[in-house]
Parts: structure tokens; sequence; C-alpha cells
């Protein structure tokens, strides 16, 4: 029996926001399907009572003044940017249909 | 002694007493690697004036008597995951090819302060994902022992560049073993220090529970130089430790292990799994550490095999959420914005085009692993394993300082050999994960090489949390006893390349 079928690959993929073709999809299909099955034997470890581990450190979450300090230009900001426009992030368009 | 084969202590010291200028050390190393880049591939990105520019600027500070510390001048190779912002960084991906970053990393902007000259960036596994390098999307680094073999993964660039004689020291991160594996099957001293101990402020993420910057060098003291460099306390990152950095080069120095108690984790000496070599080896610097005085016992710790699996479920399921950073709209590679499609389409075409297989496989596998309906089978009991793993863990150092293993079951295999079976490289980190799930340092040292293929074999010394210089302290022992049993390092063996 597998652990993932091909449509919940591509449901992931679609998920993941990654355009698979389909001989990548089959691959993947095989391939995950044996890291899941593999992976699962998490669950032979008995922890119904153990509380779980975000981290490895007993952190908390960390303030400091909410103060002016210097940070990266426009410039900087925008220099790895693939497309711009007056100072801004150009991206393609975001709603569906022609606004 | 050619300037290349010193230890970096050394190239300190003769800088500081002006024998020798930081920027000859620079072009010693450069020619260096001229000369052997064509057959390593361990740099992504080399830039010979940049270099040197740097080199000149340290020698200028130092003859205006500025204090630098004991590094000054020396020259170091950055895993291509540090943000440096005089050359570029990729992570060895294609969705970031070409990108030059506008800030420094914490580790990055530290070592520049205490005046170490930047050689170039290094390969690894794109985004640290993998236990070979072979997962570039630019090149394949080679093992400088054997060059038809891998040089570990994920940091094999700075792993071959040190054991290459490239550079003297060089940094990585460990996630998962992706110090101390590279730089126990290429014959170097690699650490991965306390989670949290170190910064990972312009590290480019890839499991944040988990990813820890650590040193490599050709020895133990050099790589307690360098981690002391680096570490302290970093306001820019939210989980740095806001503590003393453990006295590691102190620790380094001494090297004395009598009356330590050392245990032998027994479901990793056991050798289900592990190359006859290897074992070999650890069972005579289990002895060796006994005749230098250390108490030796075996501890058991059932559920590190389960360390695995858990985190194959942690790791990918942190990547799948901080990759999502590259939506092809802010920086990086964007693919098929010819006006007609939709944000979302370029984000799934430009993520496709951009990511190689294994990046691809775990974002998918932890998008799988987080889902409604599977979180709580997965990753939910993946988080609880963690908790049982770091109680295993607090017990066995109610025993002993520090536990023993073999760094890796098996030494350098060959290129290609588990590049198409994600499962079976996923092995080769079977020991050094535990130490990732709790945070614990942990350091891979030299013992030897192994009979059936004369490659290099490295001994793990783990300690607890803040417990950096007992890896040090052990680390130095084993280095000191074996060289004077081997007239020299471990490094000397290596076939001329």
């Amino acid at each position: 029996m597998s652990a993932i079928t091909r449509d919940e690959v591509a449901h992931l993929a679609r998920l993941s926001r990654l355009a698979l073709t389909d001989d990548e999809l089959d691959h993947y299909a095989t391939q995950l399907d044996a890291i899941i099955e593999s992976v699962a034997k998490v669950a032979e470890v008995a922890a119904e009572d153990v509380p779980p581990s975000s981290h490895a450190l007993p952190l908390t979450n960390v303030f400091r003044p909410d103060e002016v300090r210097q940070s990266l230009t426009p410039e900087q900001a925008l220099s790895g940017a693939p497309a711009v426009e007056d100072d801004r992030f150009r991206v393609p368009r975001i709603l569906g249909e022609e606004a | 002694m050619s300037l290349i084969r010193k230890t970096a202590a050394e190239l300190g010291a003769l800088i500081a007493a002006g024998e020798v200028s930081a920027a000859e050390v620079a072009e010693a190393h450069l020619d260096r690697m001229a000369e052997v880049e064509p057959k390593v591939k361990a740099f992504l990105h080399i830039d010979r004036e940049t270099t040197l520019e740097q080199a000149r600027a340290v020698d200028d500070r130092l003859r205006a008597g500025e204090k630098l510390g004991p590094l000054a001048g020396v020259p170091i190779a950055h895993k291509d995951i540090f943000t440096t912002r005089d050359m570029p960084t990729t992570a060895a991906s294609k969705i970031l090819q070409g990108w030059h970053p506008p800030y420094d990393a914490t580790v990055t902007r530290r070592l520049r302060e205490a005046g170490l000259v930047i050689l170039g960036k290094t390969n690894l596994d794109e985004f640290a994902m993998g236990s070979s390098t072979e997962n570039s999307a630019y090149q394949l680094t080679h093992n400088p022992w054997d060059l038809t073999r891998v040089p570990g993964g994920s940091s094999g660039g700075s792993s071959a560049a040190v054991a290459a004689y490239e550079a003297p020291l060089s940094t990585g991160t460990d996630t998962g073993g992706s110090i101390r594996q590279p730089a126990s099957v290429t014959g170097i001293v690699g650490m991965k220090p306390t989670y949290g101990g170190s910064s990972r402020y312009g590290l480019i993420a890839f499991a944040s529970s988990l990813d820890t910057p650590g040193p490599f060098a050709r020895n133990v003291l050099d790589a307690a130089l360098l981690q002391e460099a680096f570490s302290g306390h970093d306001p820019m990152d939210s989980t740095s430790i806001d503590a003393p950095v453990p006295s590691v080069v102190e620790a380094a120095r001494n090297g004395d292990v009598a009356g330590m108690r050392i245990g032998v984790v027994r479901e990793f000496a056991g050798g289900e799994g592990a190359q006859p070599g290897v074992l070999a080896r650890f069972n005579e610097a289990v002895e060796l550490l006994e005749s230098l005085g250390a108490k030796v016992v075996e501890v058991s710790c059932p559920s590190f095999a389960s360390a695995l699996p858990a985190y194959y479920l942690i790791a990918p399921s942190e990547c799948s959420s901080n990759l999502a950073r590259f939506d092809a709209m802010r920086y990086g590679l964007r693919v098929g914005d010819d006006g007609t499609r939709s944000a979302e389409e370029v984000m799934a075409l430009t993520r496709a085009a951009g990511f190689g297989p294994e990046v691809k496989r775990r974002i998918m596998l932890g998008t799988y692993a987080l889902s409604s309906g599977y979180y709580d089978a997965y990753y939910g009991q993946a988080q609880k394993v963690r908790t049982v793993i770091a109680r295993e863990f607090e017990a066995a150092y109610h025993q002993v300082d520090v536990l023993i293993s073999p760094t890796t079951p098996t030494t350098a295999f060959p290129i290609g050999e588990r590049a198409d079976d994600p499962m079976a490289m996923y092995l080769a980190d079977l020991y050094t994960i535990p130490s990732n799930l709790t945070g614990n340092a942990a350091i891979s040292v030299p013992c030897g090489l192994a009979d059936e293929d004369g490659l290099p074999v490295g001994l793990q010394i783990m300690a607890p949390v803040l417990g950096d210089d007992r890896c040090y302290r052990v680390g130095a022992a084993v280095e000191k006893a074996l060289e004077s049993r081997w007239g020299g390092s471990l490094l000397a063996k290596a076939p001329a390349l």
C-alpha cells in the first residue's frame, strides 16, 4: 500500500507553489512514498504523555525597545529585485481578472 | 614550511609579529587555489582583487596599531550561505544566482572586524540540504583524499577547501550534521557549537530551530580560535543565547581528560550499517581515552534511532515554511513574467525552475507533514520524539561528561553512489542528528584511516548545551595523542593533489 498517491503529490505541489511536470509528479510520488514510509517510524516511539518540543532551548520571546534605528536604504532594499518601478517592487498582477 | 601548510594560530602570530603580511598570506592561498581548484572545485566565488584589498586593509590597520584578535590577517573561506556584502551569495541555488546581499551576516561581519580575510565563498548542497554537496546547482566538489569521492555535505566546499590547504579556516552550518560529517570524511576538525551560541543573522535559513554556524580547521585549537571569534550574543537573532561563550580556546590548549567520564553511545557503536574500518578506529579511540585516564562507560540511548525519522519530518517542515520567502517578488530569480501571467503563476514557475530536486522533495514533504489530518501523526509526533531524545541525553549527562560515537557510519562514498537514493543519503547523518534536535554541542576530530579504503574516520564528541569547552578538551587530548603516534597530522597522509 502506498503512503501517498500521485494526486496527493500534485496537491502538495500546488500548495508549495511548484509548477511540476507530469514526469516530475510521477518521480516525486515514488520517492516521497518511500520517504514517508520510512519517517512514519516516529510512531514507534511511545510518547503519548510527552510534551512536544518545538525548539532545543527553553527560550521565550525576546523584545527590544521600539526605537528608530539605521536600516537599509530604498536603493539597497530594491537592489536585488527582479523588477522595480517608482522605488517599489513591481510584481505581476495579483487579482484574478482585469480590474 | 610554506605559508599554506601553517596553522591559523601560527599565521596569526607571524602576521602580528610583522614577519609576514596579511597580503602575502592571502596571495599564497590564492595561488594554491588557482593550482588545485580545477581538481577540487570547492569554491563558487573567488575574487582575487577583493581578497587582496581586504588583506592590505588589515595590514594597514595593524600598522596603525589597531588591536585585533589572534586571527587578524588569517584567510578564511565562507560557506556560500552566509551573506557577504562584497561577494555574491547563492546558497548554491539557481533561485539566488547573481544575488548581491546588501548586508553582512553577523558571523561574516564579526570575522571581518577581527581582521580575517575572505578568500571566497564555498560550495554546498543547495540551501544546505544534503550530505554530499552533490545537490549544488552549480558544480560537484571533490574530496581531496580521493577525487572520485564526495567531500561530505552540506558544507562540502568548506571541508574540501581546508583539507586541500586552500584555506586554513572555513565556516559551515550544521543542521543535521553538515559540519561534522564533511569534517569527518575529509580528515579535518569540524564543530557544531551549542544552538544559539553562534548567530543565525544573515544565514540563509533552512530549518531555524536546528541551523547552527560553526568552524572548520585542520586542528582543534584553530577551530576553537575561530569559534571564539564569531560567537557571543547577537541582538539580531532572537534565539541567540545571552550567556558568556564557553572557554573553548583554553580547553583546546588544555586537552586533559584524566578523570573525565566518557560515555560510549551503545546504539551507535554496535555496528549495524557501519563500516568495519570505521568501528575499528572508533574502538581504538575508546581505548586511547582510557589510557589517557578517562573513565569510559557504555550508555544506552534507545530512542536515538528515532532521531533520523524525527529530523526528516521537523527539518522539511521548517524548510517548507522558510523557503516560502523565495516568491520571485523581492529578490532572486523571476520566470515567466510576460504580462499575462498572475503573480501566483509566476511564483510557481519560478520556484519550479529555481529549486533543485532535493529542495522540492523537502518542501513537499514538509508541506505534507504540516497539513491538516497528518499534522499530529507526523510533525506532532516528531516533536514529541524530540523531547524523548532530549530526556535521554539529559539522563546520560547525569552519568558522564561527554558522549562519543563515530561521526558517520561510513567513510566518504563515491560521487553518484547515493545521488538517486534519498534515504541512503539521509543515513550519512544517523549519528550526528540527535545533537541537532537537542541543541547540544558536538565536534568531529580525525581518528585514523579505515583499513578497507584508506579514507579518514572521525570521532564525534558530544556535550551538553553550553558544554562546548568539553568537546574541545577531549578533542585536543585525542588529537595530541594520535598525532604523536602518527608523527604528524592525519592530513599529512593524504595524497598530493
